[in-house]
Parts: C-alpha cells; sequence; structure tokens
C-alpha cells in the first residue's frame, strides 16, 4: 500500500508528440483513483508512466516519499492489469497466476497457498491447470486480475481492463473488482472509457483532455459543480444539454428556452461581470421537469414540441428540438467526437428527464419546467464555469 | 433405473452422464483433426507428386547403384552384391573419420549461429534508428556466394599473405586450426539466416506480455528466458532443423577451404571423392544413401524430440 504523488509530470515522446503536460495528482493510500477523458487524451501513458514502463520526460514521480522516476518496473513493486490481459500462452492459469512470486522467489508451498487464496477470492479454482487460451474472456480477465493480486503490491495499475468484456460481465465484473479493491485496500490507478465504470468506482476521478487535466475531484462533485464545459458535458448520461445565451446585467439569461431569471446565489458568483455577454448555458437533463408535476418551486417553463418520448418506467425521458444554433466550442465538437455523435442538424436537440407521472405525448406541445438554480453557465470563449469559483 | 432413484444412484449416473459426454466430445475433437489431416494431405498432394517425379528416381537409382559393384574403372565387372558396400563402408575408418568431423562440425556450428543468431535477431528487431541500413547490412554475409565467400577466407589464412593467419603459420595445414576456420566460415555465412527465422519469431511474441513480465518483477534476461523463448520455440526449432541438415551435408566451404586434407573431409566430401574422383559409384551411392538415411534419423529425432513445442501440437498452446 502507498501513497503515489504525481508533480507536474510531463510526457513528450520521441517523435514529439507532446502526450501529458504538467500533470499533478497526490494519491493517499489505498485511494481507488479513475482516470478518464477521450481516445488519445493520454490516460494510457499516465499509467504506463507510473508503472515504469514509459520514462518521464519532466516532474517528479514519488511513491512513498521516494522519487521513483529511474527505477525499473521490477523495482517499484507495483501490478498492473493489461486491457489485453497479457497472460503467458505457454503457462497454466496457476502458473500465471504465481509467475510474480516465482520472480520473487518464494518458495513452491507458499506459492501454491497464495495462488490458491487468490484463485479461491475469483471463483478461479477449477481453471487452475488449463491453459489461457482455453478459458473465457471473463475468466482471462480475472486471471489476470488473479496474477496482480498474489503478491499484494503496493499499487493496482488497470488500463481499461473491462473494455474487453460485454456488457453484462462488464457490470458484475466491476462489482467484483470494487469489493476485491476495498477489501484489500490497495492504491489503484484505473483507466477507463466508460462513464458508469468511472462514475461509480472511484473514489476521485481525474478528467484528461489532450493531455491536460480538466478536473479532479469525486464524481458527485465533478456531476454537480463541472469546472468548464469539457467536463460538464463528459460527466453524466445522457450529458448535459447546452444551449448558447446571453447574460444580461440584471441577472438574467436569454437562450432559446426564453428568459430566465438566476437565483440570488448564482448572481452573487458571477458578481463583477456586469454587461451583457455570450455564454452557454448547460442544463442537465433531470433538471427539466413536466410544469404540471412540479408545483409553485422557482424556475423558468417553456413550451417544448415533444418529439419523442420514451417511458423508462421510473422515469420518462423526453427529447425535442428548439430553433436556433447549436452551442459551439472547441471542447464540445471533441465532445461528439469521442462519443461519435457528430450529428449538426438544423436546431438544438435536448434530452429531458422526466417524472413518471409526466403526462407528455410524442409530437405534442408541452409546457416544461426547469430548475434555474441548476443552471450552469460557461464563458463562450474559454469555456470555464462562470458559477464555479476556481 | 428406479422410479425413485437414491441419492448415491443419482450420483452415479450424473458420473455416467460425464464421461459419455466427454467422450462424445472427445470422439467429436478427434473427428475433426482427421478432417483437418485429410485437408492438410490433399492440399500438399501436388507439391508431393512434383518431389516424387523430380527426386524418386534419383534417389531409387542411388540406392540401385549402392546395392551394386559398379565401378567405373572396371565396368564390365558391375554385378549385384547386396550390402557388400555398405559393409566396405561402415568398417572404413575414413567413412567415421569424416562422420565424426561433419557431426563436430554440424553441433557446433548449429550452436554458436543459434546462440549468434539470435543476438543478431534481437538487435534487428529492437533498433528504431536506421533499421533498414541494420537489416540490409545483416544480410551481406548470406547474400555472397559461398564459394567466393571460402576463397576470401583461404586468402585471408594464407600463410604469410592472409591479413587474418598470425606471421609464419599455415592454420590451414593442420587439423584443429582447419576446422576452426572452416566452423568460422560456416557460421559468418548462416548467422543472417538463423536472425532472420528467429526474428519473424520475435515479431510474434505481444509486447504486452513481455510489458507485463517486467510489471510481474522480471529482468529483462528472466523476461527472454521465461517468456520471449518458449514463446519463439517454434521458431528457434524450425532454424535449429534446417541448419542442422544443412550444416551436415558442408561441402563447399570445405572444399576450397582444405579440400579435405588432414582429414578434414565431411561425408559429403568423402562421398564425392568416391563417387567422382574414385569412379566407384556402387561405393559412393552407398555412402550418398547413407547421408540421406542420417539426415532422415536427425529430421525424424527433431520432430519426435521437440514435435509437443510446435505450433499446434499442444492444445493449450494455440494463440
Ligand atoms: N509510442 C508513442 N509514440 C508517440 N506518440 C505516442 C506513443 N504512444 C502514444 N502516443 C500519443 O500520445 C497520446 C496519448 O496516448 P495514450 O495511449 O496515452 O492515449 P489514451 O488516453 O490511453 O487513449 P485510449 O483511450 O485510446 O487508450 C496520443 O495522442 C498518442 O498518439
Ligand atoms: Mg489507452
Amino acid at each position: 500500500m502507498a501513497e503515489i504523488v504525481l508533480e507536474h509530470v510531463v510526457k513528450r515522446y520521441p517523435d514529439g508528440a507532446l502526450a501529458v503536460d504538467d500533470f499533478n495528482l497526490d494519491i493517499a493510500d489505498g485511494e481507488f483513483i479513475i482516470l478518464v477523458g477521450p481516445s488519445g487524451c493520454g490516460k494510457s501513458t499516465t499509467l504506463n508512466m507510473v508503472a515504469g514502463l514509459e520514462d518521464i520526460t519532466a516532474g517528479k514521480l514519488i511513491i512513498d516519499g521516494q522519487v521513483v522516476n529511474d527505477k525499473a518496473p521490477k523495482d517499484r513493486d507495483i501490478a498492473m492489469v493489461f486491457q489485453s490481459y497479457a497472460l503467458y500462452p505457454h503457462m497454466t492459469v496457476r502458473e500465471n497466476m504465481g509467475f510474480p512470486l516465482r520472480l520473487a522467489g518464494m518458495d513452491k508451498q507458499t506459492i501454491r497457498q497464495k495462488v490458491d487464496e487468490a484463485a479461491e477470492l475469483l471463483e478461479l479454482t477449477q481453471h487452475l491447470d488449463r491453459k489461457p487460451a482455453n478459458l473465457s474472456g471473463g475468466q482471462r480477465q480475472r486471471v489476470a486480475m488473479g496474477r496482480a493480486i498474489v503478491r499484494q503490491p503496493k499499487a493496482f495499475l488497470m488500463d481499461e481492463p473491462l473494455s474487453n468484456l460485454d456488457a453484462k460481465l462488464r457490470v458484475q465484473m466491476r462489482t467484483q473488482i470494487s469489493r476485491i479493491q476495498k477489501s484489500l485496500g490497495t492504491t489503484t490507478l484505473y483507466v477507463t472509457h466508460d462513464q458508469t465504470e468511472a462514475m461509480t468506482l472511484g473514489d476521485r476521478v481525474v478528467v484528461m483532455r489532450a493531455g491536460v487535466v480538466q478536473q479532479v475531484g469525486t464524481p458527485a462533485h465533478l456531476y454537480a459543480h463541472p469546472s468548464n464545459l469539457f467536463v460538464a458535458g463528459f460527466i453524466g448520461s445522457p450529458s448535459m444539454n447546452f444551449l448558447p445565451g446571453q447574460l444580461k446585467g440584471g441577472g438574467t439569461v436569454v437562450t432559446a428556452l426564453g428568459e430566465a431569471q438566476l437565483p440570488d446565489r448564482s448572481r452573487r458568483a458571477l458578481d463583477g461581470a456586469s454587461g451583457d455577454r455570450e455564454v452557454i448555458v448547460g442544463i442537465r437533463p433531470e433538471h427539466f421537469e413536466d410544469a404540471s408535476v412540479v408545483g409553485d418551486k422557482p424556475g423558468a417553463t417553456f413550451d417544448a414540441p415533444i418529439d419523442i418520448v420514451e417511458a423508462m418506467g421510473s422515469d420518462v425521458y423526453a427529447y425535442f428540438t428548439v430553433k436556433g444554433e447549436g452551442a459551439s466550442s472547441a471542447e464540445l465538437d471533441e465532445l461528439a467526437k469521442d462519443t461519435g455523435n457528430d450529428l449538426h442538424g438544423t436546431g438544438l436537440s435536448i434530452t429531458a428527464r422526466l417524472d413518471a407521472a409526466s403526462g407528455v405525448r410524442r409530437n405534442s406541445t408541452a409546457k416544461l419546467w426547469y430548475d434555474t438554480a441548476k443552471l450552469h453557465l460557461f464563458d463562450a470563449s474559454t469555456g470555464k464555469n462562470l458559477l464555479e469559483a476556481n | 433405473m428406479t422410479a425413485t432413484p437414491t441419492p448415491a444412484a443419482a450420483e452415479s449416473a450424473d458420473l455416467q452422464i460425464e464421461e459419455e459426454t466427454t467422450a462424445i466430445a472427445r470422439k467429436r475433437h478427434n473427428e475433426a483433426k482427421a478432417a483437418e489431416r485429410k485437408l492438410g494431405l490433399l492440399l500438399v498432394s501436388p507439391a508431393v507428386v512434383i518431389m516424387l517425379a523430380v527426386t524418386a528416381y534419383p534417389v531409387l537409382y542411388a540406392i540401385w547403384l549402392s546395392l551394386n559393384k559398379a565401378d567405373l574403372r572396371r565396368p564390365n565387372d558391375n554385378h549385384f552384391i547386396w550390402f557388400s558396400n555398405y559393409v566396405t563402408v561402415l568398417s572404413s575408418p575414413i567413412w567415421w573419420t569424416a562422420f565424426g568431423v561433419t557431426a563436430l562440425i554440424t553441433v557446433v556450428s548449429a550452436a554458436f549461429e543459434l546462440a549468434l543468431g539470435m543476438i543478431l535477431a534481437i538487435i534487428m528487431h529492437r533498433t528504431i534508428v536506421g533499421r533498414g541500413l541494420v537489416r540490409t547490412s545483416a544480410l551481406v554475409p548470406y547474400a555472397i556466394v559461398t564459394v567466393v565467400a571460402a576463397f576470401s577466407w583461404r586468402f585471408a589464412w594464407t600463410q604469410d599473405l592472409g591479413w587474418l593467419a598470425p606471421k609464419g603459420s599455415a592454420p590451414l595445414t593442420s587439423f584443429w586450426p582447419s576446422i576452426g576456420i572452416i566452423i568460422l566460415a560456416e557460421i559468418w555465412k548462416t548467422i543472417p539466416f538463423m536472425a532472420l527465422l528467429l526474428m519473424a519469431g520475435l515479431a510474434l511474441v505481444p509486447e504486452d506480455l513481455l510489458k507485463a513480465a517486467s510489471m510481474d518483477g522480471a529482468s529483462a534476461w528472466k523476461r527472454f528466458w521465461m517468456v520471449t523463448v518458449p514463446l519463439i520455440k517454434p521458431a528457434i526449432l524450425v532454424a535449429l532443423l534446417f541448419r542442422t541438415l544443412d550444416a551436415f551435408r558442408i561441402f563447399d566451404n570445405i572444399f576450397i577451404l582444405t579440400s579435405g586434407s588432414n582429414n578434414t573431409s565431411s561425408v559429403s566430401m568423402v562421398t564425392y571423392s568416391n563417387l567422382i574422383r574414385g569412379l566407384n559409384l556402387g561405393i559412393g551411392s552407398a555412402m550418398s544413401v547413407l547421408i540421406f538415411i542420417t539426415t532422415g534419423i536427425i529430421a525424424f529425432a527433431f520432430i519426435k524430440l521437440f514435435g509437443a513445442a510446435a505450433p499446434g501440437a499442444d492444445p493449450g498452446g494455440r494463440r
């Protein structure tokens, strides 16, 4: 178990590509940290630098108070689970799991016992004498996990360990990983693409974009207080709706949904930023509601021409389009590219999550309400969240 | 079976079912294997037919000759003598000396070629800058005609003239130095071939496995022995087999370097002397048949001994 600190870590590949820029992070002992971000943002590179598989161009990597920049992977006492599992095809499951122990020079009896324990934990006992090629994807994944946990390393590094599994197995393994990490209390750095994994597994989440850390915080904090457009759009599923708008001097915003008066708290946060300015307004789907269900909570209402309604049982998703240009920014474009949601249609598509009691119908107009206290305002040019003081 | 089976009976029934299904699975597996083998034979059959057409006649004729007294110096004395030629050859010290020399050259050169070829393969596999240049220059010895190379080696080791021969000595005029130089020439010539075959094997080792091994605590040396070597074993075996068979039939290097003087003849050299120089077709043919049999035994031994490591031979070794 260990404390891992990254101080101003930079990675530049020999071909000049800047993969990670000024990465700072303090990982506490036993903490579960998630690294998320779109493809190519430098997650694997960061993980490989901690592992020692890539050298660090600048900055310091400190494990348990010791700078380890120049230590070989084998001397860092860190275990890694690869996306490809990287099981040794010529060894049985038992030999695979016992390999790190064998290298550490343990005697056969102890290795046997430790592997048996790990196999028990991962329900692999009856597969111990098989070769990896004869295992299913989920079993291989568990062997890879087993190989990491047998030697009780200082930390686990996992690079998208579940991305080769089908959806159901992924959910199953996710809970298993969480359980194992909690019971062993080993510091863990986990890379993923997956929203759900990011939000459910980690103590803290690090959102990266193009090699730069955007925000670090608990999943709930990132969700409620994203520091910029990118984090706002990346965290949450379905993702936040973005509308271009104008912020007027008196604390009102004008968007395609009409005019809304900001609550006092937001106005105070905006203090000093007087005068009209262009902003991007973000509203999460669940901060819409059917006006007839809300009662008289403060907020704004508008008429929405509902296109599609999906009843999910516990709530209802309503999709509609409002007139006007979509909010445009480099960050949003990148997000759209990453999710493959690259449609630039006419008008502005909005998703709203409504109460199951809502009576909205497809192809009809409904009166919707949104919570002005939960609005996010982003600077149209920098993408910074104007309501978060950082 | 009774209407209300006891737990023990149910258990034994379960066990029986398990055994039966396992038997069926095994049978299916074997059937699939047999079908695959049949397809394999079918696919190689055209090549086999051509091979037979081209090689069967000379081979069979050589076997026939080896059972006859066939000496071109006494053409009227040809007659069938069963295995007399073989008895003559196998009881001759010349044959056994040549056999020993050949075996020595084969074993030593194959061992060195494997070790040095592996080093060269790793260098070629790992170089990033000037990869093309490194690979091309490494292949130069293999591209040079053996006879030409052998002549330059001979010149290099010639007394007083050669740049390699120590002053006043003539290494190609005594046994051990000659053998050493022959082996050296062989190794120099075939390292690139070895390296190429091994490099093809190295390319198949996934990078992730080596990374995983270093995370598991393996030093570079252990990664090589515990991960790389087991994974490229098939490539190593193929390379070794080729080289052993090739080295056992060594001729050109010896022919140029020493012409077989000081007992440095290989079996191929001795055969050549009997067949072409001595015009004794019977003895020569017996010798070629013996070489043929020996290489057959070597190939068979390789496949039997290491067959389990060949790709596909091990059900768990599939990748
Ligand atoms: N060996 C390399 N040489 C040069 N550039 C590299 C190398 N490896 C990665 N990069 C670049 O560094 C950047 C970060 O790559 P990295 O593999 O860390 O991304 P990632 O966040 O793990 O992406 P993914 O989610 O697709 O795995 C990318 O732009 C990539 O092109
Ligand atoms: Mg990656």
